[in-house]
């Protein structure tokens, strides 16, 4: 089946075929808000047993595709397909499929961990003996079957975590989707939890779809797709992301950037962009340049780092400003 | 049990855990009645006799059953007031990505609360001898029903506004500046026979004047005679039911429509 497609079987032949193998596919989906355009006709396939994130900052957009994504709130344009249900009516049958975990906690924190547990299990139909088996499971398998008897609001920022993880997995979710899981994780922490992401993955080749604003977490995932203003402005596996960028990256701090990056243009031909008062040069065999810049500009540079590109300098190049730039943006999205 | 009948349970389970696990709130919707109670009651019993009040009882007696009305709204209060974080940064997201009706999220929720008022409303009834109020066991019984019927209007308007606003200041602000002079022109506070024309008549299309016409039915069931002018037993339970099926149908269209508040 896939030889046929890939040498250009009919369209409904591929469509069938591709929502049979991808867990989602979004065909130009948007949405609005009364005042802003927060998603602005994206589309992307995830195939399943994936690992995928979307990478952008806060307003970018990722909140509100994973409330899309969730059935938090309808579908206003476009085509979602999730685990082959049409997302534009979204049924029980699907939601029994989806396992979420948001960005705040969604544990009562006056029940103990084990009765969070049971009343999310009771609602997707688990009950007695069996509700019983699968969260012990759950819990052992995330480590925190010894505070099953602990009030969840006494619990650390990162065991709840995996409490929120584990009531997401009581009822063997097929596809995962996790709102920017590490928020307020310390960076061990994150590590922990993203470990056990990848373990679930391939224990039970599960799905999992995750929003993050952390680079080192975007560099895990399978693919990411890098979201900025509403838009998907790129969508690769990290590494071949990095690959786009040309070369190493250097990164000056001058008093004057702006008269700097003329005199760098004018007396070596190198094009120094200018992001958010800095100068940033991308270049193969960075390292030479460097020296030049030094030997010729050594009284004019304040600082200059040089090294190969991070998902940072991706979202750079791609964008044209820093990741952290947006923050009107998500004081907006706060109101 | 089916899969309905058993999301209804653990929602309405989680609301009594919750409960028995915060002292302050059942403290406080115990005591805030109780206050009430002793100072405007006994404070009020020498001097005040509205005009229209029943001969023979004093105003201690008169008030009892508004207090016990006021508990059942301040424990509906503070039950459904949860809601509104819940659905924020809480318990509540959950569920409404989970395969459950909101229908039914919405039945838990107010069978909960209901069940936490009325076990409040019972802890009022045995002040019964402090008022003067003799309880039969028939008595009781009608008491408790109607407590019911009230107790789940109250926690149906609680909801209904909980799953629309977006903070718990406005939730207060709602309840405080629309249910509190619901209940203070009930003929919880003072009977309608000896109010002004059109206080009368404001008294008269207000519904919680027949739950509380009801509720002082069923109380005083063995002295009639203390009852003075009242709306008929058979019109204030139906118009009270009535209430409460409004007020439930209500509830269950706004948190059908109600959407996840954006942060």
């Amino acid at each position: 089946m896939s030889a046929l497609s890939a040498s250009g079987a009919p369209l409904a032949v591929r469509t069938m075929e591709s929502s049979a193998e991808s867990a989602i596919e979004v065909t130009d989906l948007g949405f609005s808000y009364a005042d802003r355009q927060a998603l602005d006709a994206i589309s992307f396939t995830i195939a399943r047993g994936e690992i995928f994130g979307f990478l952008g900052p806060n307003g970018g957009g990722k909140s509100t595709l994973f409330r899309l994504l969730s059935t938090l709130v309808p579908v206003q344009s476009g085509v979602a397909r999730i685990l082959g249900f049409d997302l534009r009516s979204p049924s029980h049958a699907l939601r029994r499929k989806l396992g979420v975990v948001f960005q705040n906690p969604s544990l009562d924190g006056k029940l103990r961990v084990a009765e969070n547990l049971a009343i999310h299990g009771n609602l997707y139909g688990l009950r007695g003996a069996r509700l019983r088996e699968r969260a012990q499971a759950v819990l052992r398998r995330l480590d925190v079957a010894e505070r099953a008897g602990d009030l969840a609001e006494t619990l650390s920022g990162g065991l709840r975590r995996r409490v929120e993880l584990a009531k997401a997995l009581l009822h063997e979710p097929e596809l995962l989707l996790l709102d920017e899981p590490s928020t307020g994780l310390d960076p061990a922490a994150r590590r922990d939890f993203f470990n056990l992401l990848s373990r679930l993955r391939e224990t039970d080749g599960a799905t999992i779809v995750l929003t993050t604003h952390y680079m080192e977490e975007a560099e895990r995932c399978d693919r990411i797709a890098v979201l900025d203003q509403g838009r998907l402005v790129a969508l690769a596996q990290p590494t071949e992301l990095k690959q786009r960028v040309g070369g190493d990256v250097m990164v000056i701090n001058s008093a004057a950037p702006q008269a700097l990056a003329q005199k760098i243009a004018q007396r070596l031909g190198v094009r120094a962009a200018l992001v958010d008062g800095t100068l940033r040069i991308e270049r193969p065999r960075g390292h030479e340049l460097v020296a030049q810049l030094v030997d010729e500009f050594g009284g004019e540079i304040e600082s200059i780092t040089f090294g190969r590109p991070t998902l940072e300098d991706v979202f750079v190049h791609l964008t044209g400003h820093r990741f952290v730039a947006g923050r009107d943006e998500s004081a907006r999205e706060a109101r | 049990m089916d899969g309905v009948a058993l999301q209804v349970c653990t929602l309405w389970w989680r609301e009594l855990v919750r409960f028995r696990r915060q002292r302050s709130v059942i403290v406080g919707s115990l005591v805030q009645p109780l206050i009430f109670w002793v100072l405007i009651g006994w404070g009020f019993r020498a001097s005040f006799k509205p005009s229209g009040m029943p001969v023979g009882i004093d105003y201690v007696q008169y008030f009892y059953p508004g207090v016990i009305m006021l508990v059942l709204l301040f424990t509906a209060i503070f039950a459904t007031i949860a809601t509104v974080d819940d659905r924020r940064q809480g318990f509540l997201q959950g569920v409404l990505v989970a395969p459950v009706a909101r229908a039914t999220v919405v039945a838990g929720q107010a069978l909960g609360g209901t069940t936490l008022a009325l076990l409040q409303g019972c802890v009022f009834l045995v002040l019964a001898p402090l008022a003067g109020v003799q309880l039969g066991a028939p008595a009781i019984a009608a008491s408790i029903g109607v407590m019911i019927v009230i107790a789940f209007a109250f926690n149906c308007i609680g909801l209904l506004i909980a799953w629309r606003i977006e903070s718990t200041r406005g939730f207060h602000l709602i309840m405080n500046s629309i249910l509190v002079p619901i209940w203070f022109l009930s003929g919880a506070f003072f009977p309608a026979a000896g109010a002004p024309l059109w206080l009368r008549w404001v008294m008269r299309v207000n519904p919680l004047t027949y739950g509380m016409a009801a509720l002082r039915r069923a109380l005083y069931l063995d002295q009639p005679h203390v009852l003075g002018a009242l709306p008929g037993a058979a019109p204030s339970l139906a118009i009270s039911l009535a209430f409460a099926a409004i007020a439930m149908w209500l509830a269950t269209r706004v948190a059908r429509h109600s959407r996840v508040i954006s942060t």
